[in-house]
């Protein structure tokens, strides 16, 4: 046998990173590599229609920059930013939460439960409220993870079971908080305000912020995070590497849930009741969001910063719109149409990847 | 050229052995699918195992890695017999898999994925340290001699070098032995030459490696040795140096045919129905041109990843092409979508029968009507049920599909019988040209010779088939013509007089780069 020729020259090839934006990029050049990375492109799209709605409707109408209706603004977000977060955490596993809004009334009526039916301090309401968030939600995960019931008909049960409890719960009937004087200052009053009189900020904004933070903390530095992440990656490849898959998708649900439970605290200090028939629709507005934020349908990817932007954008576009007076049908024809524009810009996103 | 480094296999000691499996048979429902198979590995050993589709290459490579448990045998991990549960008792034993499908997180980066589950922790054990996983999958890759940012985002890589990023998976748990599936199916020559450079990297450093491959001409460049197997059957280990690689085919093809060639009907005369010239889509079709005739099966031969599936796809309308020019019956035909190539007549019989041909959940006569409920409708929008059955109820008798009646679901029936379902559909919808995908794959033996002579049937009525399939002895029995296909292109045409296994294997593996090498 005659040796083998090999017409391919043996050169010791050494590997290079495929993008620019892939290396450590600094300067100038860095920069602009990393405005036109996909992922970048959309955050800014987010944020620059964001700009530009608050333009608009400045100059369309001269109260809008009034600081009453900016802090108005504030805290009609305040409400959906959170449960929007909550959302961010279960979408970027590739799943989707439908009850996040009767969660959220749920939570908010088992504040009532140990506030005005029980008569316990108002920590006991809030950690009831946290705690049966994350119990609805740990549920929701076991459906999911253990009983292998598709994220939307699992959640869709259980916005419905929710819902129901509800009503059973209360009655019927709203659950005041009248005597906990102290729970309307949950959402209602202004700490930054109290220090600086000229940024009359609700509480509420605060705790959005606080939790938004909290969310990116977890989400972008803990292993939680990380495991969030490659779920909505590659479940398989995350289940083959030896990672315990269920526990961290019922982790993921659980977490969701308890932020939904301070979704809920925060609705019912504003309204100073628990109003059981409130809650469905808040979880497309919520999903709404974190879609026009960023995070991809199919999972993976995603921000907290572009759900935060994304929530402003819905409440931005419904606030200047009622200034206008634009009438609530017409309000309601156009937040339609931003979605559908929003999960196109998901599936032209995909499509280009 | 890179010598190969000579392996000293003279030595028997069992403890100077990596691992060596022993006699180790598994049965799935209803197959033998590894039969009292063997392999071992010394340290800086390649050892190459071949087979054709379906030989049991891969079973026993999952029984290695974890992923299925033996029925018997004995696996040995330096002279001492274990027993691997799981893919983490193989990790703990140094046994790392590089599967063909590359099992990566596209939004996480090299080093994340790399150290997916094992995250160095920083604070409270719940922050993860990134700066420390960045500089473990460094260290991973200077020790693979590989120029790579960690903290790249695998879906901004090539698969050449996701595959890179799997090889550093692999060796982080501190493996002496990798299992490669076919590391080369979808890498070109450049990085071929890289991964193989990366393979004598570790194999200086004492790491064993099996190799799966189905690429004659990459055993000479990369392995000491070389493990055939055939039908679930160890067939022999041999020194890759000394052995001619006609021989290792013959090993790999041996089995001989059952029954006869078909007597090669006159259909060289016949008028030519499909005539495609010039079709081009990216790297999986290059240049591809063949002419179908009336009356005949053109067979369609090479292995995984050849670019069968893609010709007929693509032909189908199912892809998009980049250039290339289709005539049916002598005419142009624009197929831009299924519902175009089946209007000139065209049928595309998938390989994937339970994804892309039956509604397994319907019942048959809703199948076999599927594609021409148009013909049933009466008085505008209601469908003529009675038309339906009896047309159903005919093809159920004329092809022997065995149903308890038409109103069985899809699902409950034996593959065979689903394929004729499939095959009935495009016959109610006057297709001439069929393009039958692997036909006879997941059907028993015997619903197989069904199959083959419902095709011959089909042949002498008059349709044009092109038949796709990996099974050669299938190949030879059934075509009247057989082109073989290698990295895209067609790299030969053989009558069935001439057609052999041996030469067919030879065109199949003729890949550009190397093939006048192979021809010496």
């Amino acid at each position: 046998m005659t040796p083998h020729p090999n017409p391919l020259p043996q050169t010791n090839l050494t590997m290079t990173p495929d993008t620019p934006s892939s290396a450590a990029v600094t300067g100038l050049a860095g920069w602009r590599a990393r405005l036109f990375n996909p992922s970048t492109r959309q955050k800014l799209l987010a944020f620059t229609s964001l700009l530009v709605l608050l333009v608009f409707f400045s100059i369309a109408n001269d109260n809008f920059l009034q600081v009453d209706n900016l802090v108005s603004i504030l805290q009609s977000t305040a409400v959906n930013g959170v449960l929007a977060i909550a959302c961010t955490f279960v979408i970027i596993t590739a799943g989707i939460d439908l009850s996040v809004g009767t969660m959220m009334t749920f939570c908010a009526v088992m504040a009532g439960v140990a506030l005005t039916y029980l008569g316990l301090p108002i920590y006991f309401g809030i950690v009831a409220a946290i705690f049966f968030g994350a119990l609805c939600g740990w549920t929701s995960g076991i459906l999911i993870a253990k009983l292998k019931i598709p994220p939307f008909i699992a959640t869709l049960g259980m916005m419905m079971l929710l819902k129901g409890l509800s009503l059973v719960i209360s009655g019927t009937k709203p659950i005041y908080f009248n005597d906990t004087p102290s729970f309307s200052m949950i959402s209602q009053d202004s700490l930054i305000g109290d220090l600086l009189p000229a940024l009359p900020i609700p509480n509420a904004v605060l705790i959005l912020f606080l939790v938004a933070i909290a969310a990116g903390i977890l989400l972008n530095k803990t292993v939680f995070g990380r495991y969030t992440f490659a779920l909505g990656s590659n479940e398989e490849a995350l289940r083959l590497s030896g990672v315990k898959v269920d526990f961290w998708k019922i982790t993921v649900y659980t977490i969701s849930g308890a932020i939904c439970g301070i979704a809920g605290l925060l609705i019912a200090s504003r309204l100073n009741s628990a109003q059981p028939a409130l809650g469905q629709g808040y979880e497309l507005d919520a999903i709404a969001a974190v879609v026009i934020g960023g995070t991809s349908l199919s999972g993976g990817t995603g921000t907290i910063l572009g759900t935060i932007i994304g929530a402003f954008i819905m409440s931005v576009l419904i606030n200047g719109l009622r200034i206008m007076s634009v009438a609530q049908e017409w309000q309601t024809v156009v937040t339609g149409v931003i979605i559908i524009l929003a999960v196109y810009m998901d599936i032209l996103r995909r499509r280009r990847q | 050229m890179q010598q190969v480094k000579p392996i000293d296999t003279s030595d028997n000691d069992p403890a100077h052995y990596l691992i060596a499996l022993k006699n180790v048979s598994k049965r799935f429902p209803g197959v033998l699918a590894l039969d009292n198979c063997q392999i071992d590995l010394l340290p800086g050993e390649v050892h190459a195992l071949m087979g054709e589709n379906g030989a049991g290459k891969s079973t026993l490579m999952k029984i290695l890695s974890g992923v299925y448990q033996k029925d018997a045998g004995e696996i040995l991990v330096d002279g001492r017999a274990v027993e691997i549960d799981g893919p983490r008792a193989a990790q703990a034993l140094g046994i790392g898999i590089i599967h063909q499908e590359l099992n990566l997180m596209h939004h996480l980066s090299a080093a994340q994925n790399i150290f997916i589950g094992r995250e160095p922790r920083g604070r409270f054990g719940v922050f993860l340290d990134e700066a420390t996983l960045n500089r473990q999958a460094a260290e991973i890759f200077a020790r693979m001699r590989l120029e790579l940012d960690p903290r790249t985002l695998i879906s901004e890589l090539t698969v050449a070098k996701q595959q890179m990023v799997e090889i550093a998976k692999a060796l982080s748990f501190h493996s002496r032995v990798l299992i490669m599936d076919e590391p080369t199916a979808a890498l070109n020559n450049t990085e071929i030459d890289e991964l193989f450079r990366i393979i004598r990297e570790l194999q200086a450093q004492g790491v064993g490696i099996i190799y799966i491959s189905h690429k004659m001409d990459e055993l000479r460049r990369i392995s000491n040795r070389v493990t055939v197997m055939r039908d679930g059957k160890y067939i022999a280990t041999v020194p890759t140096e000394s052995t001619p690689i006609d021989t290792i085919i013959a090993m790999m093809v041996g089995r001989q045919l059952e029954g006869a060639k078909p007597v090669a009907v006159a259909s060289a005369t016949n008028e030519v129905v499909l005539e495609v010239r010039g079709l081009n889509r990216g790297n999986a079709i290059r240049d591809v041109s063949f002419q179908l005739r009336k009356g005949e099966i053109l067979g369609f031969a090479g292995l995984m990843g050849a670019g069968r599936t893609e010709v007929a796809r693509a032909i189908f309308g199912a892809d998009a092409i980049d250039a290339g020019e289709i005539y049916i019956h002598g005419g142009r035909a624009f197929i831009k979508s299924p519902a175009d190539a089946v209007a000139h007549g065209i049928g595309y019989l998938s390989e994937d029968r339970k994804h892309f041909g039956l509604a397994t959940g319907l019942d048959v006569k809703t199948n076999i009507v599927m594609a021409s409920m148009q013909r049933f409708r009466k008085q505008g929008l209601f469908l003529d049920q009675a038309a339906m059955r009896d047309t159903a109820q005919q093809y159920v008798k004329q092809l022997s599909i065995k149903t308890p009646s038409i109103d069985q679901p899809a699902r409950l029936l034996s593959g065979g019988n689903q394929q004729k379902i499939v095959i009935a559909k495009w016959l109610l919808r006057d297709c001439d040209i069929l393009f039958f995908d692997e036909p006879t794959r997941g059907i028993d033996i015997g619903a197989k010779s069904e199959i083959y002579k419902l095709l011959n049937a089909l042949a002498e009525q008059g349709k044009a088939i092109v038949m796709i399939s990996s099974e050669l002895p299938e190949v030879l029995r059934m075509s009247h013509r057989v082109l073989i296909m290698c990295e895209g292109r067609i790299t030969g045409e053989l009558s069935a007089a001439e057609a052999t296994q041996e030469k067919i294997m030879q065109l199949a593996t003729q890949h550009s780069a190397v093939a006048t090498a192979i021809a010496h």
